[in-house]
């Protein structure tokens, strides 16, 4: 992939970034949503929606409670849907491929938000005395900048991942040893326990919240056996 | 601005709508420092300038440079504060009074907004598309209905927070009796595990297709992982154990 082919999904992934803290948090950078959106850039909107409801699923394990560190998704969906839909159909190791490299790119997003927050930080204790004195200027350029960097920052990422991944994926799917049904369940496995795990991390506090997950179960299996 | 002949408390619509759109980009400036103490201050700053002597005035700066201090709360709720603390600084209320209101303040919305939108109504709506997706629905199907539904529920709750701010001031504390703060996450979470419980095993088999003995397979295996990970639920995150899952078998899968 060259710089150029880059640029657009980089740009994608810059304004989904955005979404993630800064502006307007409507989670259209949830990750079902950034795959998506990036697979339809590349003209496979089905391939995004796949990968990127494995990613929700794994993504529920890491909501964005306070100040704490998580991975970021956005700019990570949209390098994960643009991945996947640009392999061929039924590649046996597309789906593991691509997952991996969206993690480690959630993973390293995630650390390019806290190395932004010291940033705004150190900024913010170099013009200390103007907002101390109340300078409508001092907020205004504190705050613009910090969305704009938060802006670069997405897109900087997405296109860095973007060219170090897309030849790698394609390398490791030429290369792949497992069969196609087999790779799909790993993926699949995972994001399920990771989703599962999450959800009673979230709800386990409820009273009787287990009849409730079991009764989702039971209508799935007669919806199994009936249909 | 202020105040009406019937006693009511009023923002020009203008004043309003600036405020709203700002609370959007609250967190532009989030850092570990104030938190989003910049951002209440910015979303706060139109109405500050209704305070006598307008932008130029003491008033003014004074006010902004309280409102831009250290402050952590929810995003979404955090309208609640802004819209209360603007009307206070407009009331002319004793710096000191704010300055303890918005200590007091801060944590009880965080701890809602987060119980509410974090640990509810986003994975409830993150399952209710994954479960259109199980169905079989199209792209355009599941990304619409996440998108309609969670912002359904997110843009409200922040109008609702700065209209009840703004109206009710330094009494705004009761406004967080709603049943719908206190008791929402209890049904939202209800309809979450009902929804979770069916939508999960639709999404796995449609991700892995046609065979009951496979997905049947599946799901033995994800319910076995899901105890575990979930008896480890204080030591381990989900998503770094699935990280090195997935890179111990991708080179597997290579190098056989």
């Amino acid at each position: 992939m060259s710089l150029l082919e880059a640029l657009p999904i980089g740009l994608l992934g810059s304004l989904l970034g955005l979404d993630v803290v800064s502006f307007p948090q409507a989670m259209v950078s949830r990750p079902l949503v950034a795959a998506t959106l990036a697979g339809a850039f590349v003209g496979n909107p089905p391939a995004g929606l796949v990968i990127g409801v494995v990613l929700e699923m794994i993504a529920l394990d890491t909501l964005p409670f306070g100040a704490s560190r998580y991975p970021e998704w956005g700019s990570a969906g949209v390098v994960g849907g643009s991945l996947f839909a640009a392999q061929p159909p039924n590649a046996p190791g597309a789906l593991p491929a691509c997952l991996l490299a969206t993690l480690l790119t959630a993973s390293i997003s995630g650390w390019s938000m806290v190395v932004l927050r010291r940033l705004i930080a150190s900024r913010l204790e170099r013009t200390r005395d103007r907002l101390e004195s109340g300078s409508r200027e001092a907020l205004f350029s504190l705050h613009l900048s910090g969305m704009s960097l938060d802006l670069l920052r997405g897109g900087l990422v997405t296109m860095t991942a973007m060219l170090i991944f897309s030849p790698l994926v394609k390398a490791i799917v030429a290369v792949w040893g497992s069969e196609s049904a087999a790779s799909h369940a790993v993926v699949v496995v995972i994001a399920a326990i990771v989703a599962g795990a999450a959800l009673w991390k979230i709800f386990h506090s409820l009273q009787r919240v287990l009849w409730f997950a079991l009764a989702g179960v039971l209508i799935w299996a007669v919806l199994l056996v009936t249909r | 601005m202020t105040t009406t002949a019937s006693g009511t408390f009023d923002l020009p619509i203008r004043v309003k709508v600036a405020m709203y759109f700002r609370l959007l980009a609250l967190q532009g400036s989030w850092n570990y420092e104030t938190l989003n103490g910049t951002g209440v201050g910015f979303a706060m700053e139109p109405a500050l300038r209704l305070l006598p002597g307008g932008l130029s005035g003491r008033a003014y700066r004074e006010a902004l440079a309280r409102e831009s201090r250290y402050f952590n709360t929810h995003p979404y709720l955090a309208g609640v504060a802004v819209g209360a603390l603007a009307r206070a600084e407009l009331d002319g209320v004793d710096p000191e009074r704010i300055e303890r209101f918005r200590t007091a303040l801060a944590g009880p919305l965080g701890s809602v907004g987060d119980r509410l939108v974090w640990a509810s109504w986003l994975p409830f709506c993150s399952l209710v598309a994954i479960g259109i997706y199980g169905a079989g629905g199209s792209a355009l199907a599941v990304v619409g209905t996440f998108l309609l539904l969670y912002n359904a529920g997110h843009f409200l709750l922040r109008a609702w927070g700065l209209r009840i701010g703004l109206s009710r001031g330094l009494n705004v504390a009761s406004a967080l009796g709603n049943p719908v703060l206190r008791q929402g996450p209890l049904y939202i979470g209800y309809a979450a595990a009902l929804i979770g419980g069916l939508a999960l095993p639709l999404a796995l088999q449609r991700i892995t297709g046609p065979g009951r003995v496979l997905v049947g397979g599946i799901i033995a295996a994800a319910v076995v992982g899901m105890l575990l990970l979930a008896f480890l639920r204080e030591q381990a995150e989900g998503w770094r154990i699935a990280l090195g899952v997935l890179a111990v078998f991708v080179l597997y899968s290579v190098l056989t």
